[in-house]
Formats: structure tokens, C-alpha cells, sequence
């Protein structure tokens, strides 16, 4: 009860206050403003009572003159009605046409983006709640349209954050709410096209495309002619891409608009007229492919064709048989190239465009004759030809029905041809890309015609290094699919051997390059189970066994096979552990199994063609140079990208045997291996007493040999420091620090201070073989941040107590760390660090300035305010740095010169007459890539704050 | 380009873009010394904007790379253009772009001397004494406006 009265209460009182506010309106306009700012908060009460929206209303459009109250009290009367929209949208609908009247009234001149965007709301609102417009359509639409194109610059530092772009969406939702503006909104539109300002174009032509989703054919019916006409004049005379873009999705949009029109019996269809008035203004540039508005024209048609079924059925019924026509009476290649690019554009259907279940592709009528253009096309001899040919069979080869049997076959056949006989660069990499694309949809083609003729053409032992090696890429590129991947990889697997046994002559390159291939493959295994299953049974045992024969076969006759080499066994890195990391949990323990007990163990059971001696001990070779001891790279390769879920058998003592290979051995390539398959077993491995143990035994042994400075084993110990810190500050482990301390205090050691700095860099970078992501290793998000905010001050301190000769070092580890950071994180972190940067720049060692170029150049495009104050020290060491002995710091200095050009006009112009003195020393440089950038540079300055410039 | 005015040459001969040049290994040889050839300065040049087209130089064969001669031991350039059409009115324009491009981009050292191919435009020669003439082209670019459509020619383009 008393709820209820108190209610009642409230509903009086707020009946009082109303009354008494209408009445004030009257009053003396001192008082205006509060009885305005008492309203806005009675409207905004939800217990108004009823009637009472229509009455405060009508005092307000009565009583008083809204544009010739202030800002604030404008902004209440908007506020007010916004309100009463919410609340009492009946009622306000009640009012009919006289609520639009008083809103046209009150909002007419309003000038105030503030005020405005509330009044775009209003009147949206209006538009899309459906209320009455009655007879006053018009005014409405010349009180809105009024601001069309709107041209807005906000001052600078505006703390309201209103945006050219937020007034002109909010404008164009009203102005494109109702297909009841249309007739005076597209006359309007034409009018504004022809206007100078390119903003007010791309305006005017993005809100045509909006109109053509609320209007119907009918609204649009008497006006096409003259958009036509101004979407052609604005497409073909444009010399922006802004434009060209918003004019063809209006003129998308204008057909689609058309194609869903319902057609009448007795009248004409009106997408029919108006492609045809299209075609009409089109077609004929169509046959001058030379000239400049065959693009332009070819872009209309595409962009109509594109936007619905029907269209793309009518424009391809005229379009596409005239450009077969016009490529088989052309006979320069020039000509034919472009005939061929615009019919590559009617080729690819659109979203929009695309047929529906159980409708054909508009092609399908032209599916001969396209077919014989492009096999045509396939056996000319300019290689730009060529290559849009394989564009055009690639995109036909995705649509169903456009490609017979006989044709893929064809097709196949062709690109074969290409694969062995073309050596032009961007042909071989189109025609692979295009075998790769059609080899996912037609696999048995490629199998039974490619792979036998590539194979052949491999291991013929008669062709040249590079037709074996575009033989070799597309055998990779075609390989997406398990049963592509059965057949290519065997000849693959083949061409390992035969380089091993020496019999076909390949080189070290060749089967470094077969690997990367061989990688590529393996990458789809994280798609196919069934590839995976396959490169664990077959490809993986044979690689191993292969590697092994190579290592023993070198030891035993000294005969030096192409798998001993390094780079070969890097590039087999990656291809295991790609495959590896695919794994599923089963097939994934029973490798680590089949790993650990072939190089603990010597159990070479899984490995094919078994004739191994049988006790072979992989990692305790230290006598002898590399040999057996380097295969412990793919021990890493198989067991450190495995997923962290499967257990590593023995792993306790696999961590020991690799520890004493890391530390005594003395094969660079072997030691550092092993020190990266130890990291990632300890980054993998899960917290407990186990991992302590291990951690503190190899701190221990690494601390005893770096102490000892007359050991010869000090690198090795500093190797397996540098990757055990890796892996574990990747995993945020607590004893990171200390080991991370200690790599810091080696920057100030005269022997592997040098290979300390530049192991900040392996520490901040991704590696590539192992402690990525990929493959599984355990990487917390941001561990570069950390790791920079708890060292940054101790490298600086370690900076400024250093001997003069130590310093470079530290420069050194500093432009590594600070590189590598992402970028939002070197803008905040700058200004803390740039006179040190700066001292970097002077520092004379070019490794030193070149990283730190490096590393200032992205920065420089987006600068700090903090720069701002270094300008001076800053020019002063680029514009040094211009004339350096190396090359290489040449062209990045001025690189970094050329990112200045972009800072704040007002900050660089009083350098520019120096900058500009500076650079034409470089000019004359000897060598043409410095020329280049200075040439770049110069003209970039020479623009800065001159008229027409920037 | 407003709606209303109609280009001297709306459907002008399109000609395709040479390829970036080839980088050779004496390029990236720090002790070899690369002396200035007609190819650098074709590619100094032909990516200037045309006055009135979206298009470059070198896509309408106003230059191209048999009419450069580079001199590099003697210091001197001599560029050949040819107007679209004998009546362009845009020749004196492109001229002076091309003359500022190359007087920003060379060691002062070079004597730069740029012309139209002969027999190809109306006025051949009223333009080319007007190029010819260090004062006018200095007073040229003392003139903002015209300062102002040289800079646009010149600018890369980001629209």
C-alpha cells in the first residue's frame, strides 16, 4: 500500500513539475535554460503520466525558438526528445505530422557537430520507427541534406573526439532510412559527384551504395541514366583509388538492387535496360586493349557482373564471347595478355554472384571455347601471357563443371611441359602455385600423369640443377592431399639416395632445397592424420637411416656424402620435427620410444634396409670431428617438438649423455645441438625435484668450467648456458634469473664477451628448430617484456661501469634485446633508452650501428614525443653515418633519414636545408643501392613543406 | 578533374611497366663501384606521375629508356620525351618535372640536359629553349603554383 502511494505520489508531483516547467516556457529566456534542464530530467523519469510527452512538446515547439538558444540548452531540447522517443513512442506518433514539424523547425540551422550528431539521431530514428512523415517528406530531407557532404575537421586536441567519420555515417543512415527521399536524395547525389573536392565524391558515391540497400527499382527507375553516367565519368577519369573503389560498389550495388526487383508482365526488365545501357558505354573499349580505359571499362563490367547471378548472366552472355573473339584476332602478345587479365576478372565468380545449388556456372555455355583460349595461351611464348593463362585455369579449375576429364588431363599435361621447359622465374612460380591449386581438386591426374614424368625428369641424371629443382617444388606445391603425398614423397625419399650413394651428381644445395620441400609436405600433415601417420612410418625411419649410413660410411672410407654436410642436416631439422609436432599421442610415444633407444641405445630395429653394425653409439663420439656425434641434431629434431603430453622414456639419463656431449665435445655444429635438444627436454619437462636436480647439477658444471679461464671448454659450457637460460626463461622458471645474471656478467669477459652479446639476440629471437611454438615448447606470453623490465636497468649500469674498450658489448646485447621487442613496447620503453641508442650510433663497431639502425627505423615511422627533444644528437649521427665505410650502414642510415621526412612537419623542417646539403654527398656514392636510397630520401625532403608536398 | 572538364586525351595508348632492375652480385659487392647508367636514370624518371592521367611517364612512353644518355665520366645526361599528342599542352610541364626530378636526384657535377624527341610536338622548340634556360626554370620554381603541380608529378603516389 504505501509503495503504491508513494508511487502516486511521484506521479503527482511529476504532473506538477511538468505543468509548472510548460508555464515557465512562457517566461522571461533568463530563466529558460533551467526550466530546460529541469524538463530533460522529468522526461527521463519513468513514470511520466500519460499525455503529459504530447504537452511538453508542444510548449516546446510552441513556446520557444530553439536556434536561438545556446549550445547546451539546444543540446537539452535533443536530449529531450530522444527521451521521449524511448518512452513514449505511441503517443508521439499520435502527434502525426506535427511532431515532424516541430522538429524540422528546432533543428533547422543547427550548426554544432555535438548537437548535430543528437539531431542524426532523431531524425534515424524517426526513419526507422516508422512514424508519419505526412506532407512534410521533403522538409525533412532538406533539413538533413543540407549537410551533405559534410566536410569536418576537428580542432586539434578536441577532447569530445567527434569524427568526420562518425558525422558522416550518422548522416547517411537518415539520409538513406527511406526509399521516401529517393527523389530528391539521387538528384542531389549527381549534383554532388560533379563536385572537386574528392572526399565529397567518395561521400556521395559510398552513399549511393547504401542506398541500394533500402530502395527498390522503382524509386531508382528515372534516374539510372544520369548515375550511370556519373559512376563511368568518376571510374574511368579518376586518378584515386578511393574513388574507383566506392564508384564500383555503387554501381554493385545499384544492380543488385535491380536484380531483385520483381519483374511485371507487362513491363520491360529493368536490369535487363540498364546492363544493356552499361554494356552499351563499355563493351567497345573492351576491343582497344591497348588503350588506357580498357581497365576502367573491364572494372564497370566486372563490378555489374559481380553483383548478382542474373547480371553475371547477362554481361557474360555479351561480354565473353566478344573477348574470345577479339583474343583469337589479336595476334600480339601484349594485346592478348590483357584480353586475357580482363576475362580472368569475368572468370572468378563473386559472393554475391555465385550460382545456387543446382544452378550452373554462367560459364558453363563458354566452358569449351575458354578452355581452348587458355591451352592456346599456355603454349605462347611471352611468359606474362603464360601466366595469366595459369590464373585463368586455376580459377576455371575451382568451379565445378567448367573442366571436363579429358581437359584436367589436358591441363596437367601442359603444366608438365611448363615444369621442365619454361625458366622464367614468375611463370614457374605461377604454374606451380596454379598445380597446386588444381592438385587439391583433381589428385588422380596429377598422380598418374605429373609425378611419373617429374620423377623421370629427376632421376635421369641428365637435366641441369635448375629444372631439377622446379621438378622438386612442385612436387611439393602439389602435395596437399594423402594420396598426392604417397606418391611425391617416395621420389623424394629417392632423390636422398641416390645423392647419398653419389650416383646422379646432385649438390649440397640441391639437397638442402629437397628438404625444404620435403618440409613443406610435412606441414599438411597438421591437417591430415593420415599424412602424418604416413611421414612416422616412412619418411621419418628413412631419413634416419639414411643420415646414419652417410655418418658411418664417412667414418669408415672417408668418402664424403652430401648428408654429412651441415646445411643438409639443418634442412632435415625442420622437416622431422614439422612431422613431430603433428603427431597424435600414440604414434607420437612410440617415436620417442624408436629415438631415445637408437642413440642411447644403438637399436636400429625400426630403421629400414638393416644393416647397421649393431652397436653404434651416437652420442658419446667425442674423438673424432662431427662424424656420428652431429646426428644428435635430429635426436632434437624427433624428441623436443613432440607434444609436452608425451613422456620421453629414459629421459634422465638421455639429459646426461647430452650434457657431457654439449660440454666436452669439440664439434661446433655437435655441441650446440646437443645444448639445444638438453633445453628443450628442460623446457618441456614438468617443475619438481626431478628438473632441480638436473638444473642444479648443470649449473654446477657450467659455473666450474667458465671459472676456469684456461679451460678450452669455456664456449661449450657458455653454449649450453645460453640455450638453458632460453628455455627456461621462456617457461618463466625461477632459477632463470640466476643463469641469465650470469650471461650478463660474461658481457665484461674478454673472451666471450662478443659471443655473450650476441647471445641476447638468440635469447630474444625465435629460433627456428626448436623452443618455438610450434613446436610445442612451453612459451608464456610477453616473456620478452619481462625479461626486459627486470634487465634493462643492470645493463645500463653494467654500461656505465664498463671500461671504455668493454662498452661496445653492451651496446651490442642492448640493440639485440631492445629489436627484438614489439614495437608498442620499444615506443614506451624509448625514452629511457635512447641516449644510449644514440651512444650506439657513434660506437665505431658496424655490427653495432647496423642494429641499431635497424632497430631505430620502424620506430622512427610512428615516433615518441620523446624524440622529439634528440632531434639535433639524432640528425647529427644518421647524416655521419651517410658516408660510413660499410655499405650497408650507408643505405640504413638513410633509411632512417627518410622515416624522419615523416615526422611532424613543424619538428624537421628547420633541418631540412641541412639534410638536404647532406644527402647530395651520397648521391655520387659508388655504389648504386646507396645511390637508390638517397635518391628516395632526397626527394622525400625536397617535398617536406614545400607547396604541393606533403 | 571536376566533372565538367573534359582531358585533352581521355583514351590515351597504355604501354607496359618495365620490372625492377635486377639486383647482380657486383651490386652487393662493397669494393665494386657502380658507375651511373642509362637504366638508373630511366628509373629516376619514369615513375613521375603524368600532369592529368593516373598513370606514369614511362606507361604512356612519354619517356623511355633508348632516349636517356648518360655520360658518367664526362657529367652529363641528356633525356629525350615525347608528348602524347603534337598539341599537349602539358609538354613544358612535364618537361620542368622532369628537369627538377633529375636536378634533385644527380651530383651536381652533371650537366642535365632535357628535350623533346624531335619532330614530335608543335612547339618543339619555344619548350625546349624554355627548359634549356637555367633562369626561366629557376623563375618557374619560384612561381608556388606551378611549383605546386611539379611537386604532385613528383610524388609517390598514396591516394
Amino acid at each position: 500500500m504505501r509503495l503504491i502511494r508513494v508511487c502516486l505520489f511521484v506521479l503527482l508531483a511529476v504532473e506538477v513539475l511538468l505543468a509548472f516547467y510548460e508555464n515557465r516556457l512562457k517566461d522571461h529566456y533568463v530563466i529558460i535554460p533551467h526550466v530546460l534542464q529541469g524538463l530533460k530530467a522529468l522526461t527521463k523519469c519513468s513514470v511520466l503520466p500519460p499525455g503529459s510527452a504530447v504537452s511538453v512538446l508542444k510548449s516546446i515547439f510552441q513556446d520557444i525558438h530553439v536556434q536561438s538558444l545556446m549550445l547546451a540548452e539546444r543540446s537539452c531540447v535533443y536530449n529531450i526528445l530522444i527521451s521521449l522517443m524511448e518512452s513514449k513512442e505511441e503517443e508521439l506518433k499520435g502527434l502525426g505530422a506535427d511532431f515532424i514539424f516541430g522538429f524540422v523547425q528546432s533543428v533547422d540551422g543547427e550548426r554544432d557537430p555535438r548537437n548535430l550528431l543528437l539531431a542524426f539521431q532523431v531524425a534515424r530514428n524517426i526513419i526507422q520507427r516508422g512514424y508519419d512523415l505526412g506532407k512534410f517528406v521533403e522538409e525533412l530531407f532538406e533539413v538533413m541534406s543540407c549537410y551533405f557532404p559534410i566536410d569536418f575537421s576537428p580542432p586539434p586536441s578536441d577532447p569530445r573526439g567527434i569524427t568526420q567519420e562518425e558525422l558522416v555515417l550518422s548522416l547517411r543512415a537518415v539520409l538513406t532510412g527511406t526509399s521516401q527521399f529517393a527523389e530528391f536524395l539521387l538528384p542531389l547525389i549527381i549534383e554532388k559527384l560533379d563536385s572537386d573536392i574528392q572526399s565529397a565524391k567518395v561521400d556521395s558515391l559510398q552513399t549511393l551504395a547504401a542506398c541500394g540497400l533500402t530502395y527498390s527499382h522503382k524509386e531508382l527507375a528515372e534516374f539510372l541514366p544520369g548515375l550511370w553516367s556519373s559512376i563511368r565519368r568518376e571510374v574511368s577519369q579518376t586518378a584515386s583509388e578511393r574513388v574507383e573503389s566506392a564508384g564500383l560498389s555503387a554501381l554493385s550495388a545499384l544492380v543488385s538492387c535491380l536484380s531483385r526487383s520483381v519483374l511485371n508482365s507487362d513491363s520491360e526488365d529493368v536490369l535487363q535496360v540498364f546492363l544493356s545501357l552499361v554494356l552499351k558505354d563499355c563493351q567497345h573499349h573492351l576491343c582497344e586493349p591497348d588503350l588506357k580505359l580498357v581497365w576502367p571499362s573491364a572494372k564497370l563490367l566486372q563490378a555489374a557482373a559481380g553483383a548478382s547471378y542474373r547480371a553475371s548472366l547477362i554481361v557474360s552472355a555479351a561480354i565473353i564471347p566478344a573477348l574470345l573473339e577479339q583474343y583469337n584476332n589479336r595476334t600480339q602478345c601484349a594485346h592478348r595478355r590483357t584480353l586475357l587479365e580482363v576475362l580472368q576478372g569475368f572468370v572468378q565468380p563473386t559472393a554475391l554472384s555465385r550460382p545456387a545449388d543446382g544452378e550452373d556456372s554462367v560459364l558453363v555455355a563458354f566452358q569449351q571455347s575458354l578452355c581452348g583460349v587458355v591451352f592456346s595461351a599456355l603454349t605462347e611464348s611471352s611468359a606474362g601471357l603464360q601466366v595469366t593463362a595459369t590464373r585463368v585455369l586455376s580459377a576455371l579449375g575451382q568451379q565445378p563443371g567448367l573442366m571436363a576429364q579429358t581437359d584436367v588431363e589436358k591441363a596437367v599435361d601442359h603444366l608438365s611441359r611448363l615444369i621442365l621447359e619454361e625458366d622464367d622465374p614468375k611463370l614457374s612460380s605461377a604454374v606451380v602455385e596454379c598445380s597446386g591449386s588444381l592438385a587439391h581438386l583433381h589428385p588422380k591426374a596429377f598422380i598418374s600423369r605429373l609425378i611419373p614424368r617429374l620423377k623421370e625428369e629427376i632421376l635421369s641424371g641428365q637435366s641441369d640443377a635448375a629444372v631439377r629443382q622446379r621438378c622438386v617444388t612442385a612436387l611439393a606445391s602439389v602435395s596437399s592431399l594423402a594420396s598426392v603425398v604417397q606418391e611425391s614423397t617416395p621420389v623424394l625419399l629417392q632423390v636422398l639416395a641416390s645423392a647419398h650413394t653419389g650416383s646422379c651428381g646432385f649438390s649440397v644445395e640441391e639437397v638442402a632445397a629437397v628438404c625444404i620441400s620435403l618440409q613443406k609436405i610435412a606441414e599438411h600433415a597438421r591437417d591430415s592424420e593420415e599424412i602424418g601417420r604416413f611421414f612416422h612410418d616412412i619418411i621419418i625411419p628413412h631419413l634416419l637411416g639414411l643420415c646414419l649410413q652417410a655418418a658411418l660410411q664417412t667414418r669408415d672410407a672417408g668418402h664424403s656424402s652430401p648428408l654429412t654436410d651441415e646445411a643438409v642436416l639443418s634442412a632435415i631439422v625442420p622437416v622431422m620435427s614439422t612431422a613431430c609436432a603433428a603427431l597424435r599421442s600414440e604414434s607420437a610415444s612410440r617415436m620417442a620410444a624408436q629415438a631415445v633407444s637408437l642413440f642411447l641405445d644403438g637399436d636400429v630395429s625400426f630403421l629400414p634396409e638393416n644393416a647397421f653394425p649393431s652397436k653404434i653409439q651416437l652420442l658419446q663420439s667425442r674423438a673424432e670431428s662431427g662424424g656420428l656425434s652431429q646426428l644428435v641434431c635430429l635426436l632434437m629434431a624427433c624428441v623436443c617438438s613432440l607434444p609436452r603430453s608425451v613422456e620421453i622414456p629414459e629421459i634422465d639419463r638421455l639429459l646426461l649423455q647430452l650434457e657431457d656431449l654439449s660440454c666436452t665435445c669439440t664439434h661446433l655444429f655437435s655441441f650446440t645441438s646437443a645444448a639445444k635438444c638438453f633445453a628443450g627436454l628442460v623446457n618441456k619437462r614438468p617443475a619438481g625435484e626431478a628438473l632441480d636436480a638436473v638444473l642444479e647439477r648443470v649449473m654446477k658444471r657450467i659455473s666450474v668450467e667458465l671459472e676456469n679461464t684456461s679451460s678450452g671448454q669455456r664456449t661449450q659450457a657458455f653454449t649450453l648456458l645460453l640455450w638453458v637460460s632460453k628455455a627456461l626463461l621462456l617457461r618463466y622458471h625461477p632459477l632463470s634469473t640466476a643463469l641469465t645474471d650470469q650471461l650478463f656478467a660474461l658481457l665484461s669477459d674478454p673472451t666471450l664477451g662478443s659471443q655473450a652479446a650476441d647471445g641476447f639476440g638468440v635469447l630474444m629471437s625465435d629460433c627456428l628448430d626448436v623452443l618455438n611454438r610450434g613446436c610445442h615448447a612451453d612459451v608464456r606470453i610477453m616473456y620478452r617484456q619481462r625479461f626486459f623490465a627486470e634487465n634493462s636497468t643492470k645493463l645500463v649500469q653494467g654500461f656505465n661501469s664498463a671500461e671504455q674498450e668493454k662498452k661496445s658489448c653492451y651496446l651490442k646485447a642492448l640493440s639485440h634485446i631492445v629489436s627484438n621487442l614489439p614495437r608498442q613496447v620499444q615506443l614506451t620503453e624509448l625514452p629511457a633508452l635512447l641516449p644510449l641508442l644514440l651512444e650506439a650510433l657513434s660506437c665505431a663497431d658496424q655490427a653495432v650501428q647496423l642494429s641499431t639502425l635497424s632497430c631505430l627505423q620502424p620506430v622512427l615511422l610512428e615516433p615518441p614525443e620523446a624524440l622529439r627533444n634528440q632531434l639535433e644528437a639524432l640528425f647529427s649521427r644518421l647524416l655521419a653515418l651517410t658516408t660510413s665505410p660499410a655499405m650497408k650502414v650507408r643505405i640504413a642510415s638513410l633509411q632512417c633519414v627518410h622515416a624522419l621526412s615523416r615526422l611532424p612537419e613543424h619538428t624537421v623542417l628547420p633541418f631540412r636545408a641541412r639534410v638536404l646539403k647532406a644527402l647530395a654527398v651520397p648521391l655520387d656514392d659508388k655504389k648504386r643501392l646507396v645511390r637508390k636510397e638517397a635518391v628516395a630520401a632526397r626527394a622525400e625532403w625536397f617535398l617536406l613543406g614545400s607547396p604541393g608536398g606533403r | 578533374m571536376s566533372g565538367g572538364t573534359r582531358l585533352e586525351n581521355a583514351n590515351p595508348l597504355i604501354f607496359q611497366r618495365s620490372g625492377d632492375r635486377l639486383l647482380t652480385a657486383t651490386d652487393e659487392d662493397e669494393d665494386a663501384a657502380d658507375p651511373i647508367d642509362d637504366r638508373e636514370i630511366f628509373d629516376l624518371i619514369r615513375s613521375i606521375n603524368d600532369p592529368e592521367h593516373p598513370l606514369s611517364l614511362e606507361e604512356l612512353n612519354v619517356v623511355e629508356q633508348m632516349r636517356v644518355n648518360v655520360n658518367d665520366e664526362e657529367s652529363t645526361v641528356s633525356v629525350e620525351f615525347t608528348p602524347t599528342i603534337p598539341h599537349c599542352s602539358m609538354a613544358t610541364l612535364i618537361g620542368l618535372s622532369l628537369k627538377v626530378k633529375l636536378l634533385r636526384s644527380l651530383p651536381d657535377r652533371f650537366k642535365i640536359d632535357v628535350h623533346i624527341t624531335p619532330g614530335t610536338h608543335a612547339s618543339e622548340d619555344a619548350v625546349n629553349k624554355q627548359l634549356a634556360d637555367k633562369e626561366r626554370v629557376a623563375a618557374a620554381l619560384e612561381n608556388s603554383q606551378l611549383l605546386e603541380v611539379v611537386n604532385q608529378c613528383l610524388s609517390t603516389r598514396t591516394m
